[in-house]
């Protein structure tokens, strides 16, 4: 299993702020948002659309070929606009 | 190092005290201060709520200043960043950077900014008299950051 979090307007739009989700082993991140997209309606608009989002691999800054362990936390999330 | 994450406003004068006054081989102290703005994108902004990635935040400004303080020879450097509900001229976030000499303190200060804007976890949502909204990033942000690669 995986911790997902989502956080601010991606959050809002999804209606949910995380889940725990069982994942293949050695999965990437942009495979991830890929299987995430498949479940349609306002995922699919939001992993598969135009939508800029950034990765978080165990609360680290992670590129999309990032590989995901059981067990790790993965967040998605708009760019940042904090400062 | 201190970085907090704090929903409580803070004293910049305090603060930069206790940062300058640690040693009496400091002699330069640079500070930024960032505070909410009345007006942005045309429409008037009544207030903002601040989110963070709890964890993240932390490591992530963390991490900057580690950078900053591995590039330029820095004595010490405060990270302070608000969360929650703020106001127009409340403070968002205090930087500041302590060194021998000026040059390495502005330089280090204006860095942990830039990267602190396109790197740490916060996003902002306004209150304007035309709805909620959440703040976009901007290109000129990504492009402050970008700066400090070429040199």
């Amino acid at each position: 299993m995986i911790r997902l979090l989502y956080f601010a307007r991606l959050r809002e739009a999804l209606g949910s702020a995380g889940e725990e989700l069982a994942v293949a082993g050695g999965i990437t991140v942009e495979a991830l948002m890929q299987q995430l997209a498949a479940r349609g309606g306002v995922w699919a608009e939001e992993f598969a659309g135009d939508k800029s989002l950034r990765a978080a691999v165990n609360q680290t800054l992670a590129p999309v070929t990032a590989e995901i362990r059981d067990g790790d936390e993965v967040a998605f999330f708009p760019p940042v606009t904090g400062g | 190092m201190t970085i907090r994450v704090q929903t409580e406003d803070f004293d910049a004068g305090a603060e930069i005290n206790r940062l300058r006054l640690q040693r009496p081989d400091i002699g330069a102290v640079a500070a930024f201060i960032g505070q909410v703005r009345d007006l942005n994108q045309g429409d008037a902004v009544a207030g903002m709520t601040l989110e963070h990635y709890p964890g993240m935040t932390e490591k992530a400004l963390e991490a900057i200043v580690q950078q900053a303080s591995n590039r330029w020879d820095i004595m010490d450097a405060l990270v302070i960043h608000r969360i929650g509900s703020l106001k127009p001229s409340d403070q968002i976030v205090l930087v500041a950077v302590a060194g021998a000499h000026r040059g390495e303190a502005f330089h280090a200060c204006e860095f942990i900014m830039d990267y602190l804007k396109t790197e740490a976890p916060f996003w902002k949502k306004e209150q304007t008299t035309n709805g909620e909204r959440w703040v976009d990033a901007r290109a000129s942000d990504d492009a402050a950051r970008a700066r400090w690669h070429k040199a």
